[in-house]
């Protein structure tokens, strides 16, 4: 088959490209291995809520109207809502067809996959950054009588084992699995490295929407001083909840959380943890008052100081002076382990020379390398918002200039 | 930052640094090192190390000149002191890190330094060297580091030059994570 552009899946990002395609009769094809917002319906643990409020729920011709602008969805309404999307836009999707392959083909593209081949002009990557969970390499000297799970195996508390839980990872993930694994009764033991710590709300407002008046959300690729760095940076601390409560380490000892270093490796059937905590704990600490600064200065250059709470600042997060530095893995005092230790995207089908050394593609905001390729739906891929779904949509919306503009050029 | 129309200068090349960490980026070979030190025992607790070649950017290299460092156990110890203790060398190799690390975050985040002094104290329990206690360990079970540091930024600021040095210091990582350490007899 033959066609301009082709898609490949149809998430928010690449139902937000299908909408500007369209809007520019730009015919294409949305590829989608399974059904519409895949990912969001079945690689997600039960209890999980988007962490944007539903008024930034926003893609291009269509936001969020329901009655809770301040809420957060559930995972089946966040799928319902990017699935209504696709319909309400007429995305041209075809689902369940998984794409083998991508590779040049004369001035354009050859897409195979298990439904047929198309050939194309252009090709979009959006099949998201979060395909397949990072365990660290030293998980394999682990006893074989613990449990272990990544968050895409890990529904709910109830699932696991009886027996005290280990958490490894201290970005948003972890910190909601830990929360919820605690609450189910279980001793729980958080391993946290760098994080980014985050109130859910400031000054009686959403932590988000003071990012976006102040600008941090839409900082630019361009404009931060070391992009790989940012794009690399863990997400916040945060999860979306109807007491819009706050996710920090200090939320969580407050509950008997135990926290213990970054996880560094595994001798003799013992876990052994880094020194790092205290420091790690000052950075965030330290971050997380720069940002308060930038919010405050924001708003009193805006004249908002009025129709908001006066600034206050959070306690420093409290760490024990000499948190443990290892922990028998053989005696029971840990039954599972849970990696909350990130995800990669999974390139295995892309047969073109794009792959930096770390397994990434090189890309200048989202401009792929490779002549005609772009990429949507990374973290920082054109700002710090990128990997959200309003992220999405003005990603989406800038980068139909540049692929409209490379196929005026090709014609 | 800065107050004053003079540039930062606390004596640190940030453009090299900055140079060299793009040009590593692109080869990555280059920036594999190899730091050597030698070790001829005199007498007693009593060794003298030397210090002079290296490996790195792909060739050997060598530093000005050779240094030796003496060790040794003090008196109380039944020894004769003829240099600091191994153990006051680690607190030397982590202080003297983590300094060289707020002098090289200053001068990239353009704030200049007045002075920098730091105290650092190791607390250990030598029943554990002496085997008394096979339940105590023998290396230190705490360290503590102190900075006093006269600058021109906030309060916070400086505690995020020190914070930021102890994420980037080679000997804060290798005390506080674990390191395979074979030893061999030839």
């Amino acid at each position: 088959m033959r066609t301009t552009a082709v898609v490949i899946g149809a998430g928010q990002s690449g139902l937000a490209m299908s909408r500007c395609l369209s809007a520019r009769s730009i015919e294409h094809v949305v590829l989608e291995r399974c059904e519409v917002a895949n990912s969001w319906r079945k690689e997600r643990w039960d209890s999980l809520r988007l962490l944007t409020p539903n008024w930034q729920c926003r893609l291009p011709g269509q936001a969020y109207d329901g009655p809770d602008p301040d809420g957060f969805m559930t995972m089946p309404e966040v799928a319902d809502f990017i699935t209504e999307y696709a319909k309400f836009i007429a995305a041209p999707v075809m689902c369940g067809v998984t794409v083998t392959s991508v590779r040049r083909f004369e001035d354009g593209y050859l897409v195979s996959s298990d439904q047929g081949e198309w050939r194309c002009k252009v090709v979009v990557l959006a099949t998201g950054a979060f395909n397949v969970p990072v365990v660290p390499s030293f998980a394999s000297a682990l006893p074989s009588s613990l449990t272990t799970l990544t968050p895409m195996d890990y529904r709910n508390a109830n699932e696991l084992p009886e027996g005290p839980v280990m958490v490894v990872g201290a970005s948003a993930t972890g910190v909601q699995i830990a929360t919820e694994v605690r609450r189910s009764g279980r001793e729980v033991t958080l391993s946290v490295g760098e994080h980014v710590r985050g109130p859910r709300t400031y000054r009686g407002r959403d932590i988000h929407w003071w990012m976006e008046g102040a600008g941090v959300l839409d900082e630019r690729y361009d404009e931060v001083d070391d992009i790989v760095r940012a794009r690399r940076v863990p997400s916040m601390q945060l999860a979306g909840s109807d007491e819009r409560a706050t996710f920090d380490l200090n939320a969580l000892t407050s509950i008997g959380i135990r926290l213990v270093g970054r996880l560094a490796g595994i001798n003799e059937g013992r876990a052994q943890f880094s020194g790092s905590l205290r420091n790690k704990c000052e950075l965030a600490d330290l971050k997380l008052g720069r940002l308060l600064n930038a919010l405050d200065e924001w708003a009193t250059s805006n004249g908002l100081d009025d129709s908001v709470p006066p600034p206050y600042r959070f306690e420093p997060t409290a760490v024990d002076p000499s948190p443990p530095l290892g922990l028998d893995l053989t005696s029971g005092e840990i039954e599972t382990i849970i990696w909350a230790t990130g995800f990669r995207p999974d390139y295995s089908w892309l047969d073109v020379e794009v792959l930096d050394n770390k397994g990434m593609i090189r890309h200048e905001g989202g401009v792929v390398e490779s002549p005609g390729m772009y990429l949507l739906g990374t973290p920082f891929l054109r700002r710090r918002k990128s990997s959200f779904i309003d992220g999405a949509r003005v990603d989406a919306e800038d980068l139909i200039g540049q692929l409209s503009g490379y196929l005026d050029n090709c014609a | 930052m800065t107050t004053t129309g003079t540039p930062v200068d606390n004596g640190v090349n940030v453009e090299f640094l900055l140079g060299a960490r793009g040009l590593l980026t692109d080869t990555p070979d280059a920036a594999k090192f190899q730091w050597r030190a030698t070790c001829e025992w005199q007498n007693g607790t009593h060794s003298t190390s030397t210090v002079e070649g290296f490996f790195g950017l792909g060739e050997e290299q060598k530093h000005r000149t050779l240094r030796s460092f003496d060790a040794d156990h003090p008196e109380i110890f039944a020894s004769e002191d003829n240099g600091v203790t191994p153990v006051e060398y680690v607190l030397v190799a982590l202080a003297s890190c983590l300094t060289a690390g707020v002098a090289a975050v200053a001068q990239n985040r353009e704030i200049q330094l007045r002075s920098v002094s730091a105290t650092i104290e190791g607390a250990m329990d030598v029943r554990g060297i002496l085997g008394v206690d096979s339940d105590v360990r023998n290396g230190y079970n705490d360290i503590k580091v102190t900075y006093n540091i006269d600058a021109d930024a906030s309060p916070d600021d400086i505690k995020a030059l020190v914070a930021q040095s102890q994420k980037r210091s080679a000997v804060y990582d290798i005390i506080t994570n674990p390191t395979n350490v074979n030893v061999e007899v030839v």
